[in-house]
This record gives C-alpha cells, sequence and structure tokens, in this order.
C-alpha cells in the first residue's frame, strides 16, 4: 500500500496535466465552434450529428485510434499526444450541445432588446445570449469534466502515465488495492474538478465575484502545477533517459523493470518503464524510437510480423529467422535471448485432464465438440489459433474471450474448460492447470528475446551491453516463479525483478562485474 | 427631429406585409399606427430604426436617409419600448438603464447619476436600481423599459404597444407617467397600439394602417369629422359607444384621465 501510495504524485500530476488541458483545448474549440453553429443554422444538424459519432466510439478505441492516426501523421504516436487528441475529441459532444442549446433557449425578446438598444452582433454575444446562456453551458462543461477525468485512465494503454496505471497493472497483476486506489484516485479527482467549475458557474450565474475568483484561483493554479511539472519534465526529457516499454501483462512488468535495473545498475543510464502498451502499439514504438527496448516474443514476430504460416521449423531456426528479419526490416537489433519461452498453450483442470485422459493436444480432437475454450483478447485472432485449429482438427462447442486475470480462474472453476494459458504463467501451477503438449508442433516457439531500437543502438551502447548479459540468464522456472510471486502472493513486479538481479549478482559475481574497458590501441 | 417614411415596403416572400407608406411625423409630434392585427403597424415601427430591413421605400430622420448609416448606430440614437417589455433578466435594474449609456462610452459616475435621474423620472423608487427585473411587476418593468429607452437622451421614441400587456389601472398611470415625459422632453415619437382609446388620449395624429395600407392619417378631430372609409368610422365610434353605454349602466360620467 505505501509504495502504491509513494506512485500517486506522479500519477496525479500527469493525470491532471492530461484531463485540464485536453478539457482547456476541448472547450476553446467546442465553444466558439458552438456559437458559429447556432449562427449558421444550415451548419448545427452536421456539426452535431459528427460529435456524437465521435462520442459513441467507446473513449478506449478513440484513444487508440489516434495511435495509427498520429504515426501515420508521422507525429509521436504514444504517450501524451494520442491521449491528449483523444480525449480532447471526447469533451467536444457535452460543451458544444449545451452551448448550442443553451444559446437556443435565450428568450428572443431579450435578442430582441439587445438590437434594438444599439448592440452590434458582437455585444449581443458577449453581453446578453451568452451570459443567458452560461448556467446550461457550464452544465456541458462540468459533464465534459468527469466524462474526460474519468477517460483519461485510458490513456494509460497509449503510453501516457495516468491514474490508469494503477488499474491496468492491478487487474493484470491481481493487486485490488492499486485498482482501488487508482478509482478513488480518480473519483476523487472528477469530484473536486466538478466542483471547481459549478463554483465558478454559480459565481458567474449569481455575479458572486469573489466565489468566481476563488474557483479559478484554484484551477489556475492546478493548472500552474501541472504545466510546471510538464516543463520539467520536458527540460529531463532531454537528457538521455533510457526507455523500456512493457506490454499489458505481469511478464511484461518484471522484465521491464527488470530491465531498467540491469540498465542502470551496470551502465548508469537513468532508465524508466513505459507501462501497460498494447501489443502492436509496443512494437510500433519500438520501430519508430518511442521506447529503446521490450521484451518480444520470437513467435510473436513469427507469425504476427512475418506473417508465416508454415508449420514452424525448429527454435533456433525461427530465432535466427526472426532475428534477420528485424536486422534488415527495421534495423531492430535482438540484444539478448532471455533462456526462457512464454508459449501459447492450451492448458485443461488437471482432474479433468485426468478424466477425459488427456496429455497432448491431439487427445483434445474428440472431446472438443463437448468442451468450452476460453482465451485472451488476441488469441482467437492470432494465427496460432487457425494453426492448432487445422493442424488438430479441434471444434470446440463454444469459444470466450476474456481478460487474461480473470481466464487462469475461470478455467480452474470450471468456467470453461480450456483455456488459452502462456506457458511461463504462475497461476498454472497455483491452480493445477495442465499444460497440453503440441505434439504437433502448430505453434511457432516463442523465445523471450530483448529487442532494442535502432536509435537506442546508436545512443545506449552501454545499456545495450548491459542488457546483453542476460542473455541466457533466466530459466522457465524461475520466469515462472517471480510470475507467482507477483500474482499470487501479490508482491510488486520492481521488488521481484530487483530480488531476482540481486541473486543473479551474487551466484554469478564474476561474469556480472563491468568488464574492464579494453586498453586502447598499443603504442 | 423629423421623421419621414416615403413609399416604405416590406414583401416577406409574395406577402406584402407593408405596402408604399408614405407619411410624416414633425418635431415633437406624437403620431399613433392603429389597425388591427396584421395591418403592417409594427413591422413599419421596426423599419424606422432598421430592427426590420425594409424591401424598398425609405425612412429619413431629420432629412439624412436611415439606410445608409449603420443599422446598430441609427438604433442607439432612436428610443425603443418594446411590446414584451425585453429586459435583460441578468443584469440589475441600474444594468439595464445603463446599457444605452455604455453603448454610448459614458463614463461610470455619470452613468450613476443619469439612472438616478431616469429611476424618478418613470416614478420608481431609488431602491429599485438594485433589484433584478423577475423581482418587479410587469408595470414596474415597463416604467425601466421606458427609462432604458430614454437613457440615451435620444431625440425620438419607437413604442410597440408598451402598455397593451398590462392591467387597465397601471395602464393608465404608465400612459400619464409617458405623456409627462414626452411633453418635458419634447421628444417625436411614434406609438403603436390596437387600443383605440389609447391612441384617442395620447395622439397628436392618428395614422390608421389596414393590410399594410395606410388608410387615412389626421388628428383624431379630423379623423372624427371625415373618416375616410366605414372602417376608420368604426374604430372611432366604438370607444364612443363604450363610454356611452357605461354612462347609461353607472349614471355617472366615467373617469377620464387627467392629463
Amino acid at each position: 500500500m505505501t509504495e502504491q501510495l509513494a506512485l500517486l504524485p506522479g500519477y496525479l500530476t500527469a493525470h491532471l496535466q492530461l484531463s485540464l488541458s485536453a478539457l482547456l483545448v476541448g472547450i476553446a474549440i467546442s465553444v466558439p465552434v458552438g456559437v458559429l453553429v447556432s449562427r449558421i443554422p444550415r451548419f448545427e444538424q452536421p456539426v452535431l450529428a459528427i460529435a456524437s459519432v465521435i462520442q459513441t466510439i467507446p473513449s478506449l478505441a478513440l484513444l487508440a485510434i489516434m495511435v495509427p492516426l498520429l504515426a501515420a501523421l508521422g507525429l509521436p504516436s504514444i504517450g501524451f499526444l494520442p491521449a491528449f487528441f483523444g480525449l480532447v475529441l471526447y469533451s467536444l459532444l457535452p460543451v458544444l450541445t449545451n452551448t448550442v442549446t443553451g444559446l437556443a433557449t435565450v428568450d428572443p425578446a431579450a435578442r430582441e432588446a439587445a438590437r434594438g438598444v444599439g448592440m452590434t452582433d458582437l455585444q449581443q454575444l458577449r453581453r446578453v445570449e451568452l451570459p443567458l446562456a452560461m448556467p446550461v453551458i457550464v452544465g456541458g462543461i462540468r459533464t465534459a469534466t468527469v466524462w474526460t477525468v474519468g477517460a483519461a485512465t485510458l490513456s494509460t494503454p497509449v503510453g501516457a502515465t495516468s491514474l490508469g496505471n494503477y488499474i491496468f497493472t492491478g487487474l493484470q497483476t491481481r493487486n485490488l488495492s492499486a485498482v482501488l486506489m487508482g478509482c478513488v484516485a480518480c473519483a476523487v479527482l472528477a469530484l473536486v474538478l466538478d466542483g471547481l467549475v459549478r463554483l465558478a458557474g454559480l459565481g458567474i450565474v449569481q455575479r458572486r465575484r469573489r466565489m468566481l475568483a476563488l474557483a479559478l484561483a484554484v484551477l489556475a493554479s492546478l493548472f500552474a502545477y501541472a504545466g510546471y511539472s510538464w516543463g520539467r519534465q520536458l527540460l529531463e526529457s532531454g537528457s538521455a533517459e533510457f526507455v523500456v516499454g512493457a506490454k499489458t501483462f505481469t511478464e511484461q512488468y518484471i522484465l521491464s523493470e527488470l530491465l531498467v535495473d540491469q540498465v542502470e545498475a551496470l551502465s548508469g543510464t537513468s532508465a524508466k518503464v513505459s507501462q501497460s502498451l498494447g501489443s502492436t502499439v509496443a512494437f510500433d514504438a519500438l520501430r519508430t524510437d518511442q521506447i529503446d527496448a521490450y521484451v518480444e516474443y520470437s513467435g510473436t514476430v513469427w507469425s504476427s510480423l512475418m506473417r508465416r504460416r508454415e508449420p514452424p521449423p525448429a527454435r533456433p531456426l525461427v530465432l535466427q529467422a526472426v532475428k534477420e528479419y528485424l536486422r534488415t526490416e527495421y534495423g531492430i537489433a535482438v540484444v539478448a535471448s532471455l533462456g526462457f519461452e512464454n508459449a501459447y498453450a492450451l492448458a485443461v483442470r488437471r482432474d479433468l485432464a485426468e478424466r477425459l485422459g488427456l496429455g497432448k493436444i491431439s487427445d483434445l480432437r474428440k472431446v472438443a465438440p463437448g468442451l468450452n475454450i476460453g482465451g485472451d483478447y488476441e488469441f482467437f485472432g492470432r494465427p496460432e489459433w487457425r494453426a492448432l485449429v487445422d493442424t488438430y482438427g479441434l471444434h470446440f462447442a463454444s469459444r470466450r474471450t476474456m481478460d487474461p486475470s480473470l481466464m487462469y480462474q475461470a478455467a480452474s472453476r470450471g468456467d470453461v474448460d480450456v483455456i488459452s494459458a502462456f506457458s511461463t504463467d504462475g497461476r498454472i501451477e497455483a491452480l493445477d492447470l495442465l499444460v497440453l503438449a503440441d505434439d504437433r508442433g502448430a505453434i511457432p516457439p516463442y523465445d523471450a528475446l530483448i529487442l532494442a531500437s535502432p536509435g537506442a543502438q546508436r545512443r545506449f551502447p552501454a545499456a545495450l551491453v548491459a542488457m546483453a548479459r542476460l542473455d541466457g540468464q533466466i530459466t522457465p522456472e524461475a520466469m515462472r516463479r517471480m510470475n507467482r510471486a507477483v500474482d499470487s502472493d501479490g508482491q510488486s513486479p520492481a521488488r521481484v525483478a530487483a530480488d531476482f538481479l540481486r541473486s543473479l549478482r551474487r551466484s554469478d559475481s564474476p561474469s556480472q562485474a563491468p568488464a574492464e574497458p579494453a586498453p586502447g590501441i598499443a603504442r | 427631429m423629423m421623421i419621414e417614411v416615403h413609399d416604405l415596403t416590406k414583401n416577406y416572400g409574395l406577402t406584402p406585409a407593408v405596402r408604399q407608406l408614405t407619411f410624416a411625423v414633425a418635431p415633437g409630434e406624437l403620431l399613433v399606427l392603429v389597425g388591427g392585427s396584421g395591418s403592417g403597424k409594427t413591422t413599419t415601427l421596426k423599419m424606422i430604426n432598421r430592427l426590420i430591413e425594409p424591401t424598398s421605400g425609405m425612412v429619413r430622420i431629420d432629412g439624412e436617409d436611415a439606410g445608409k448609416v449603420p443599422g446598430y448606430l441609427l438604433r442607439r440614437r432612436i428610443g425603443y419600448v418594446f411590446q414584451r417589455i425585453g429586459l435583460f433578466p441578468h443584469m440589475t435594474v441600474a444594468g439595464n438603464i445603463a446599457v444605452p449609456l455604455m453603448l454610448a462610452g459614458v463614463d461610470r459616475a455619470r452613468i450613476a447619476s443619469r439612472v438616478t435621474e431616469l429611476l424618478q423620472l418613470v416614478e420608481l423608487p431609488d431602491d429599485a436600481a438594485s433589484r433584478y427585473p423577475s423581482a418587479l411587476s410587469g408595470g414596474q418593468q415597463q416604467r425601466v423599459g421606458v427609462a432604458r429607452a430614454l437613457a440615451a437622451e435620444p431625440r425620438i421614441m419607437l413604442l410597440d404597444e408598451p402598455f397593451g400587456a398590462l392591467d387597465p389601472m397601471t395602464r393608465d398611470r404608465l400612459q400619464q407617467t409617458f405623456l409627462a415625459i414626452r411633453q418635458r422632453l419634447r421628444l417625436t415619437a411614434v406609438f403603436v397600439t390596437h387600443d383605440m382609446v389609447e391612441a384617442l388620449l395620447l395622439a397628436d395624429r392618428i395614422a390608421v394602417l389596414d393590410y399594410g395600407r395606410l388608410v387615412q392619417v389626421g388628428t383624431p378631430a379630423e379623423l372624427w369629422a371625415s373618416p375616410a372609409d366605414e372602417c376608420v368610422a368604426q374604430l372611432l365610434e366604438t370607444p364612443r359607444r363604450q363610454a356611452a353605454s357605461l354612462e347609461r349602466l353607472l349614471g355617472t360620467s366615467p373617469a377620464r384621465p387627467n392629463g
């Protein structure tokens, strides 16, 4: 809990930066557009329709769409920018509709009187229409505030830090207190900002200057604080920091912490984790030098990137082909092969396996029509699933897609019979599941590889050397143990990673000592 | 200040609302436009300060073509009292009255003293200044409306059925107030009403409109002596007949406004 609390200032500040800046820009766009649209009735319906369509896109998808969109424009496609643009779009509708509605409901008598006393169009808008529409507009801003603060938690998967980091990591590592922390902090922030906007609105509408001034002063100082820490981050990011990406599951959290630890300890380069990136987001980020390194699995490259459909060859051959492909296509280096595989596998409850006599995947063929299968979000869309179906002729009674953190429990409770497990997942052992052998070699090997971006190879040679020392150092058992320590024992990924490195260095201290710099060319 | 209306016409699509109206209002004169609903009297009034742009024809204010001045500048020189009162609900009484002064660029101190003056002129208590329109009765609200129209010291006033929505006693009192102010300030005014009694009580001259046409214009006495048609005759006959009926019913002379 104290460990979680220590993260709060950073997450809260980042969340504040994102939601406040998106709101401010959103308001700055939607109020003028609302005013314009209410003057030109021809545009009203189309503009409101566009805003409504944007609103119907689920907010997570809206943020995710920004990633390829920004990449296509050649802009930084992970981190602050995609989250920011997504949230700005998301905040438009309530303010826009309320501005239009607010202006439409201004008493025509007041409007005519404004013209009658000789106001210009602008004076009429500023002195009569906007003040009269203000309560409705403020209502829209309040809605947008709550929505934006809530939706900002979804900026974690596109690489922006937010209170969502608590929620995403918490869900993946089964740390409920972290999830709760994220939800509560987010709710409190939403309530506080909403309260401030309400107060400012009341100040305007009831002409209570002191109330307005107070609310604006607090909002302004929050904004100034967010801006200040942003500026500081910008300055710091100028200095070289090594960024390690992590996809959205426990093993990735541990390994990213482990790489950061290793790089900082052995090369003196300061490093940090960019957390909870979507699977393809992580690779795109590496390819475009937005992160410097992350751990990828050879089989994923083989089937998802190289799109190889034939039955995979032996493990070393796949590894060789993957290395070659990454280097020539993207200039990405494979710095180390960690020494374990994390393959897609099919797992069943042990008692079920015994009852049905299941030991390998080909045993499933006859009984599959009477069984249900569960898979993570990607699984049924991945080539591995097609390969399994084609190779073994599997037809299940039904299939369900679920969050990986819930999948294992679903199998152990009997909600589903077969799941798409990851072979290193600690929960396989903990929940007494059995991994079925891939006896016909349908699934490619999944060696865990440290990939380094083209830029990192130039900018951080020392960090690459440090990471290369991890080659072959993590056995499947060690990885499973670490996963289990997080998933079942509730330890933090950072702790588990640090413990592992400490034991590694102790047991192997001679070879882990930094090598002496090679002597210069003798003269 | 003199108002000349020449050949003024307004069509809405193919429907004519006002047809080739020509009349003049002399400096200091009060002309009342009367006619049934749809006769074009309000449209005519609003074309004088270009709240409605004429389809054709011309309005001259003191010889100057009103069409050549930006509309909002024209309207700042002409006081306007609305049928629906049209006070700004988000401003105090003082704030409402101050609007034309502020538009004219009058400084704060002068605005404050002028507001006090105007409240006295329309017979409202000083403490009304800080109240909001919603806290006032209908009659008080229209007094504020009149004060606002007079704020920038216009020489011309346009009034669109200003007292139409008020109860008879309040209307009577406001009419008295208005007559007194008009005489004091020597205003040139055009006043729209469908109430013939009100027209007779206030007018220097009456213009009778029917279906967008000017039927007759003249003093009440002239109209009474030689009505242009049956319609005008009836218009003048009706209040007189009502007064006679009342006299018969009550046996006393009905109370006449004394102003």
